[in-house]
């Protein structure tokens, strides 16, 4: 507990430095990772994370310090590098893009485990530390290294917004983008340099192996709260400023613990929290919606089977037992409680002892429902010469979802018909006579 | 003695691996291979607790079921949660290898496991682990008792199941068509590399055992379109690499697991510069002769 104060505190200016470096961190990552995200090559991000770790040893061998600006640039370099090798390999045999990644991402990843190991065995005593771009260590960030993030954060932030229209045309429909007459060639390449700047100091935090995460984990979540591409990268640029913020949390509390594992983790929990309570096609929100679908079409299809029963016997107002309101469509015994108790609740039908019958309005929902029903039928078998055996189960399906508007049209279409396909009244309702 | 060892092992992993590998990379599920052999790491964690050792048929089983329960995950995020595909692969498996770090990180000192052998193996050190078994006063390192069981489980697997794995690779709606199960196999095949993953994560660490699992049966591919061939040569570009890579690995003084993996990529590009050449040099025949016939 002692230590939580203490780091949230700042009393330590190293304290500070490390918090803020991981936040700018997690914030430049997230906000790259939405645009590679959107392009559906997320993985593409895991290919460049663990090909920067042979540019990083080669840089530190051939210069021999741990100068950020120069491991910077190995790295840019061999992320490069192994972008332009997946794509030769994928355009030019018969190998498919995934296997491709695999192929650079394990080779690269190989070729600098034998550097660093090199480099271990040598015996320099300026190596100590380099094994932390694996799996990161917020802790190790220094003053410089704050001052090289923000420098990259502001040049990739201003490109990002001088080509902001551009990148959005592109990502989401790059034929037409190429159409119009944009310069394709040059989002590409501006957007593959920026993915390899943000993994290339990306990895001071999280690691060469996790830091695919912390591009596509944030974008991820983002995505299931907004379809709006600005909304989207304000808050995945605020899950991974918050990750990054929790990193240097951990990192300072416990120094043995690498702090990728751990922003990696707030952040997939972040993403998988979204994915289930997203207000954008999150999973619940999914279901809520399919069940409040299902609990309209079994509404309507209870005020169908007192029209139908109508037709049989009685009028519209007879009050019915449950038994004979199942004898007319097969409905389980809970469902059909279930969707009088709601009828009920909306004014629809009213119990008497053991009956069931229509109010008013009720009677009007019926009508309207049979209606749209029957003048689909009618439409189907008069304008698209569809038999007229064959058009009930379609009108069943399109009965809930058709709107006013819609209806309207059908009428107007459908002028002074009254009879269905199967010869059955197509009943009125008020706001039609 | 030592160097026979390393190349033994280096060679049954890169013949398990080759040989499954060869189906992932067909079934286009090369990155669902990289995503088991990270996942498997708390399963290998959380049963190495349990057992304290990491030979054992607990650990083995843990590590299997971590690996398809990866492949549920991945599925049940595209399917269910409606994410796209590539991003379900590249959350669950970061997702499931930072908390076998943690793990490992939080048991520092209590358990034999440290973040630098989840990632390079030890390959290197193999000869300090040695079994009780000796042969000819030979103790055998005891990873040999883990990964040649292992590879004699795969070969089997691939020899008596090999025309349902072909079938259900090629064509699965024509094997589901004739009755076969195909969700069964799929996932006998994801038990399989998971398996493969754990025994050859502790000589060659998480990731390099991608590159025993993808690249020598992608420079395989390149070369013939036969399947049982081109299992044959996936193995022969393993134990090539094996072997090249054990005297690369003495030559530069680093991790033997690390230039194995190397030398197999050297390979692949060695095998695709052939290929484009001898394609160039096709079409060229092919203008020659159109020229001579017109």
């Amino acid at each position: 507990m002692q230590t939580w104060i203490e780091f949230l505190s700042f009393s330590d200016p190293g304290t500070q430095v490390v918090t803020l470096g991981s936040i700018l961190l997690g914030a430049i990552a997230s906000l790259i990772g939405c645009f590679t995200f959107l392009q559906k090559r997320a993985l593409i991000g895991d290919t460049i994370s663990h090909s920067v770790l042979p540019g990083i040893c080669l840089a530190f061998i051939l210069s021999g310090n741990k100068n950020p600006y120069v491991l910077l640039i190995g790295a840019i370099i061999s992320g490069w590098i192994s972008v332009l090798v997946s794509d030769i390999i994928t355009r030019q045999s018969k190998l498919k893009a995934d296997t491709s990644i695999a192929i650079v991402l394990s080779f690269f990843f190989a070729v600098g485990m034998m550097l660093l190991s090199g480099i271990q065995h040598s015996g320099n005593v300026n190596q100590a530390g380099l094994h932390h771009f694996l799996f990161g260590k917020a802790a190790a960030i220094v003053k410089e290294d704050v001052q090289m993030f923000l420098v990259v954060g502001i040049v990739i932030l201003s490109v990002v917004l001088i080509y902001y229209r551009q990148f959005k045309l592109y990502i989401f429909d790059k034929d037409f983008a190429q159409s119009t007459g944009l310069p394709v060639k040059l989002l590409d390449f501006l957007l593959t340099t920026l993915v390899v700047l943000a993994i290339s100091i990306g990895i001071r935090a999280v690691g060469v192996v996790l830091m695919s995460a912390l591009l596509i984990a944030p974008a991820a979540a983002a995505r299931f709260w907004s379809r709006d591409l600005f909304k989207m990268l304000l808050l995945a640029v605020f899950f991974g400023g918050v990750a990054g913020f929790f990193g240097a949390m951990i990192s300072y509390a416990q120094p043995n613990m690498p702090t990728g594992p751990w922003i990696i983790i707030v952040l997939t929990l972040v993403a998988f929290c979204s994915i289930i309570f997203g207000q954008e096609k999150g999973v619940l929100q999914r279901w809520r919606k399919r069940r409040a679908f299902q609990t309209k079409v079994l509404k309507e299809n209870i005020l169908k089977i007192f029209y139908h029963l109508s037709e049989q016997s009685g009028n519209l107002e007879s009050p019915r037992k449950l038994a004979d309101l199942q004898s007319r469509r097969p409905i389980v015994r809970q469902e059909l409680n279930r969707g009088l108790r709601l009828l009920k609740q909306n004014n629809f039908v009213q119990k008497h002892n053991e009956n069931w019958q229509l109010t008013s309005k009720g009677m009007e929902e019926s009508k309207r429902v049979i209606r749209l029903h029957r003048l689909w039928e009618l439409y189907l078998s008069e304008h698209l010469n569809i038999a007229s055996d064959h058009v009930h189960d379609d009108a069943e399906a399109i009965e809930h979802i058709l709107t006013s508007d819609l209806q309207a049209q059908l009428e107007n279409l459908l002028k002074e018909r009254d009879v269905d396909p199967h010869n059955k009244i197509i009943p009125n309702t008020k706001s039609n006579i | 003695m030592s160097a026979v060892w390393i190349i033994l092992v280096g060679c049954f992993v890169a013949c398990s691996c080759a040989l499954l590998g060869s189906f992932l990379i067909l079934r286009r599920m090369a990155m669902v291979g990289d995503a088991i052999a990270h996942a498997v790491l708390p399963g290998i964690v959380i049963a190495f607790m349990i057992t304290g050792s990491r030979a054992s048929l607990p650990v083995l089983i843990g590590a299997a079921v971590t690996g398809m329960l990866t492949t549920i995950i991945i599925e049940l995020l595209h399917n269910k949660g409606g994410l796209q595909e590539d991003a379900s692969i590249g959350i669950s498996f970061t997702f499931l290898f930072a908390i076998g770090i943690i793990m490992i990180s939080s048991l520092a000192g209590q358990i034999e496991l440290d973040q630098d052998c989840v990632l390079n193996g030890e390959l290197d050190y193999l000869p300090l682990f040695t079994s009780d078994l000796s042969i000819a006063g030979e103790y055998i390192p005891r990873n040999i008792l883990t990964i040649f069981p292992a590879f004699l489980i795969i070969v089997g697997f691939i020899v008596l199941c090999f025309k349902r794995l072909q079938l259900t690779t090629f064509d699965e709606e024509f094997a589901a068509a004739i009755g076969i199960n195909v969700m069964v196999w799929h996932y006998l095949l994801m038990a399989a590399v998971s398996l493969t993953t754990v025994v050859s994560f502790e000589a060659v660490g998480a990731i390099l055992v991608v590159a025993f699992l993808v690249i020598p049966p992608a420079a395989a591919y390149l070369l013939t379109n036969r399947l049982k061939l081109m299992l044959i040569i996936a193995c022969v570009i393993g134990i090539l690499s094996s072997i090249g890579g054990y005297y690369l690995a003495v030559f530069t003084d680093s991790s033997s697991a690390a230039s194995m993996a190397t030398v197999s990529g050297l390979i692949f590009a060695l095998i695709f510069i052939y290929t484009k050449i001898k394609q160039i040099s096709k079409t060229k025949n092919v203008e020659e002769y159109k020229e001579v016939k017109a």
